[in-house]
């Protein structure tokens, strides 16, 4: 064994035993306060991955892969210069030496020891319980475990547990194909969290998923065949059950192994004994953190939350700051969960254990729902449960421990039945507990605003990291800050712009019930009171005609973009049908669907580009583009395209720019769809589409997604059996993964909800704002948008449909419009009064047997501080398009 | 391949030279013309450019003036009209003309389409950089 004792000293060292999320949470505490440079900092981790998020675990099922759990980055690591050694768990302590000896003989000095060694999974000694084909939930290796024995021929699956952790087991064989069964030696499901009647409004729930269920039963004893593989399991009842595969998800122990070895003392239960300051008891240079400590109220605490305040605890106690002294003294077990798709919620003392108190229920079993509320005898809420739906969650358990202003049944009812009082955060007391990941209090959040300056809800969560952990209080945040905002003073206009005082969703919402296909009649009626009759501006012209375009044939108005009013209200890409470049010239994008192109459309676009001097380059969209055309050539070469049955490729428009392929199951030995043939099939069906911001697309034929899906506002990705959706995705400065909307769908599904994604966010967004952004802000998030989109929470999906439907069926190719429309075709000239005339500041100089724009040329002149101010830019399709277009002060 | 010859004058103006345009003092507008002319006052006099009707309320057109400069032309909702140079002084492109317009508290301006600076379109004057300013033309319409 090779034994470097490294105590030669500049810099104390602390070691951290473990890098699970508590133990992440510490370095992040560690580096916040300064400790990482002015000690050394080592850490030893087990698993050979750096921390993940072990919350979100189950999420890997749905898509997301294991770099995307990460809660690190090699840049924080190597940033605070902290040593990290995965896959090489501590395996000794020597306190009397100080120090940590690894599995690979890696002995580090400590000044100072955190062990943040979590927990293990609790798996009952019944015979056969190590069998092939048994496994445990907890680790990503876990998983993979799990999903390669399920792959391998497995069809029936039990999950021993029917907690938290045994329901998130039981949704991912689920979700593997598997017919599930849970076990739960309780009397009901998730008994810690939730009561009878909450475990019953849970079970139906459950079992209308096609998941059985078998309550107040124990294993007794795992059945093998001859293999010695899972056969199946003998429950205590008597009965049997057959299953190919078996998960232990019972619960969890304190791993204190490592701490008994060395001599630090341990509950009775298990659990490093720490003090208020995590501490632990036995030795003041050792402290233990997270699901491995026992904290000083004797209790274990098995969620982050609580693991969280511990490390920052210890971090603090370690920086020795007595300004910022800390202790942990005990946590609020609220939780707020979807398990299998089901809300469920509990926060307080849920139970009513402390006795003396009256309970509120509300229970609907056809809906699923069940709503508990424990008040104490003076009206003050205790805690809660909430089952299939916990939206007031968050405002309920800020509650907690005060008396609710408002009837507390009134914040159980739904909506609709007698009181549907949505009480808001201004009432809740300052010490209010807002975000419980974080600890962040209500009158932090004030402060936040009053004394940080923060005037929106991004910088109230970088301020204050409220709403950054699970996220289930953003909500409850926005409410807040904007109220905050409001009440000191600073208005939060929401208006459009400086004509419209109403928002864009609000404006959509007016055009569609008043059928308003006016721009100015929109203005003079809605628009703020100084601006009707105005001139309107240069942000909601655009942003209006695109409502009006989205909507024309449900509100009677010319879909043309160039018709009537409309032609003076579109942006100039809009407004020429053609993407205006540097120099005043335009580029020209003919629609090539799917990216599937015949070699005679190829030669004629060749000719065209040749005959009118065009510089030609391949898209990222998988079409061409065709540079320095003059404003008056767009007709003419308008002429051949359409003659040659090309049309618009909408590369000027906010509306659907491609649906990307790759050549799917006919070419490609891998492909299990014709992804070409459903890419084209969505360009055609959504070509023209008016919508806030432009839309990209792309189909792959199979898992190894050439096309890039997963980077686009709406994605495909075939499977075997159909279609996976993908949604909110982008590429360009702020790259974001889609994620998962829905799985194996057919064509007609994946379609349908397509049609319903796109109206609802045509709906909602915000001008200029794409489907990544406007998913991060939407309330509720991706949840929300799947109840509304898939399970139609709001009742919308038929009129949805239906808009669509009237946008395909008015389709209306709009450059063979215009190249038959003498009097629009008018308008492309360089100059009123010499039609005939070229522009002569669009001019090109040769570059690599083509031609680029004479910059020179368009420099002549000019002011040298314009010019640098500037820097070099293009409008249009590509990355350019991308710069802020409404960088003009309202 | 289409180059430009290096002349910025052009040579396919309007029949209507300077010399000959109407004298600044003819009075009023709509003056019983069917559809009036637009016209600039240059130092040489009143350069008539378009039909009035060539203009549509709130869009932009580009006129090519004798010395091969270019004027951006715009038309406002109640029938003012405006003309400023047509060049962008940002990028050097002659596009001001194909801006959106809008009114900052009652001042008309045209935005930009390269990279959306607003210029007062009565003045000239860049609203973003008060370092920059168009030339700025008289127009009228009879």
């Amino acid at each position: 064994m090779s034994t470097t004792a490294l105590r030669d000293r500049p810099r104390p060292t602390i070691v951290l035993v473990g890098h699970g999320m508590v133990g992440q949470r510490f370095l992040e505490a560690l580096a916040e306060r300064g400790l990482t440079a002015t000690h050394r900092v080592v850490v030893l981790c087990e698993e050979p991955r750096p921390a993940y998020d072990r919350v979100q675990l189950t999420s890997y099922f749905s898509g997301r892969t294991p770099d995307e759990l990460s809660l690190t980055d090699a840049g924080f690591i190597a940033g605070h210069g902290i040593e990290l050694h995965v896959g090489d768990p501590a395996v000794a302590v020597d306190r009397t030496a100080r120090t940590v000896t690894a599995r690979s003989g890696l002995t580090v000095g400590y000044d100072v020891l955190v062990l943040a060694t979590g927990s293990y999974p609790f798996v009952p000694p019944v015979p056969g319980k190590d069998a092939e084909g048994c496994f445990v939930y907890r680790t990503i290796e876990d998983l993979l475990a799990i999903e390669a024995y399920a792959k391998a021929g497995a069809r029936t699956g039990a999950v021993v547990g029917g907690g938290l952790l045994g329901l998130e087991a039981a949704g991912a064989l689920k979700g593997l194909g598997l017919a599930t069964h849970i076990v739960e030696f309780a009397p009901r499901l998730m008994p810690v969290q939730v009561d009878e009647g909450g475990g019953a409004a849970l079970l139906r729930t459950i079992e209308e998923m096609g998941l059985t269920v078998h309550t107040g039963t124990g294993t007794q004893e795992i059945t093998t065949g001859p293999g010695g593989a899972v056969t199946g399991m003998k429950l205590s009842d008597g009965s049997e059950l057959a299953a190919d595969m078996v998960v232990f998800s019972a619960g969890v122990r304190p791993r204190d192994q490592l701490a008994r070895a060395c001599g630090l003392t341990v509950g009775e239960r298990g659990g490093i004994v720490v003090d208020a300051h995590c501490r632990t008891v036995a030795d003041p240079r050792v402290f233990a953190i997270g699901e491995c400590a026992q904290a000083v109220d004797g209790r274990v605490y098995g969620l982050v939350a609580p693991g969280y305040e511990q490390a920052e605890t210890a971090a603090a106690a370690i920086a020795d700051d007595e300004a910022c002294a800390l202790t942990f003294t005990g946590a609020d077990l609220s939780t707020k969960l979807k398990l299998l798709g089901v809300d469920v919620a509990s926060f307080g003392d849920a139970h009513g254990t402390a006795g003396d108190c009256l309970d509120v229920v509300y229970s609907d079993s056809r809906a699923g729902l069940y709503k508990k509320l424990v008040i104490g005898r003076d009206g003050t809420l205790r805690g809660g449960i909430l089952v299939g739906d916990a939206e007031a969650y968050g405002t309920l358990r800020a509650f907690a421990g005060s008396v609710p202003p408002v009837a507390p049944e009134s914040l159980v009812l739904p909506a609709g039945a007698g009181a549907p009082a949505r009480l808001g955060p201004a009432a809740l007391p300052d010490e209010a507990v807002i975000c419980s990941c974080h600890n962040v209090t209500k009158g932090t959040v004030r402060g936040a605003v009053a004394e940080h300056g923060c005037t929106s809800v991004p910088e109230v969560k970088k301020c204050t990291k409220a709403g950054t952990g699970c996220g289930s209080c953003v909500k409850v945040l926005t409410q807040l800050v904007d109220a905050e905002l409001a009440a000191g003073g600073i208005e939060v206009d929401q208006g459009l712009c400086g004509c419209f005082a109403r928002t864009r969703e609000e404006l959509y919402e007016i055009v569609l019930a008043l059928r308003i296909a006016s721009y100015r009649e929109l203005l003079d009626r809605y628009g703020r009171e100084e601006a009707r009759g105005g001139e309107g501006c240069e942000i909601c012209k655009p942003a209006v005609a695109s409502v009006i375009a989205s909507l024309a044939p449900a509100i009677g108005a010319d879909g043309y973009v160039l018709a009537g009013e409309q032609a003076a209200l579109q942006d100039t890409n809009d407004h020429f049908l053609a993407n205006l470049q540097k120099n005043g010239s335009y580029s020209v994008v003919p629609r090539i669907p799917g990216g599937e192109i015949a070699p005679e459309k190829l030669i004629v676009i060749g000719e065209i580009a040749r005959d009118f001097g065009l510089y030609t380059k391949i898209t990222g969209g998988q079409r061409i583009d065709m540079f320095g055309a003059r404003v008056e050539q767009l007709p003419s070469i308008w002429a051949r395209l359409v003659d040659a049955g090309f049309e618009s490729g909408h590369a000027y428009g906010k509306s659907l720019r491609t649906v990307k392929s790759c050549v799917g199951q006919t070419w490609c030995r891998y492909g299990v769809q014709d992804s070409v043939r459903m890419a084209i099939d969505l360009e055609l069906r959504y070509r023209g589409l008016r919508s806030p911001h432009k839309l990209k697309s792309a189909v792959s034929g199979c898992a190894r997604e050439c096309a890039e899906a997963q980077s686009k506002d709406f994605g495909v990705i075939a499977t075997a059996n159909g279609w996976n959706l993908y949604v909110g995705g982008n590429g360009g400065a702020t790259p974001r993964h889609a994620d998962l909307l829905a799985q194996d769908l057919s064509d007609a599904e994946l379609v349908r909800l397509i049609d319903r994604f796109l109206m609802f966010y045509i709906r909602t967004a915000d001008r200029l704002e794409r489907t990544s952004v406007w998913l991060e802000r939407l309330p509720g998030g991706l949840d929300h948008l799947r109840d509304v989109v898939v399970h139609d929470s709001l009742g919308i999906c038929d009129e949805l449909e239906a808009l669509m439907a009237a946008h395909v069926s008015h389709y209306r190719d709009e450059w063979a419009q215009t190249v038959n429309d003498p009097e629009k075709l008018a308008r492309f000239v360089s100059f009123v009064n010499a039609p005939d005339t070229p522009d002569p500041v669009v001019a090109f100089v040769p570059e690599r047997d083509q031609m680029k724009p004479d910059l020179p040329l368009l420099s002549i002149g000019l002011p040298p501080r314009a010019l640098a101010a500037a820097g070099a830019g293009t409008v249009g399709d590509g990355a350019a398009a991308d710069v802020p277009e409404g960088s003009t002060p309202r | 391949m289409t180059l430009i010859p290096d002349t910025l004058t052009p040579d396919a103006l309007t029949p209507e030279a300077p010399e000959t345009a109407p004298a600044p003092e003819v009075p009023g507008p709509a003056s019983g013309a069917a559809d009036p002319k637009v016209q600039l006052l240059l130092p040489e006099g009143w350069f008539p450019l378009c039909d009035l009707s060539a203009l549509l309320p709130g869009r932009g057109v580009a006129a090519l003036l004798p010395d091969g400069r270019q004027a951006a032309l715009f038309r406002d909702r109640s029938g003012r009209l405006y003309a400023i140079d047509n060049r962008d002084p940002f990028t050097g492109a002659a596009v001001l003309s194909r801006g959106l317009t809008g009114a900052d508290r009652g001042r008309p301006y045209v935005a930009s389409p390269l990279l959306k600076q607003r210029f007062d379109l009565t003045s000239g004057q860049c609203l973003d950089d008060e370092t920059v300013r168009v030339a700025a033309y008289e127009v009228r319409a009879q």
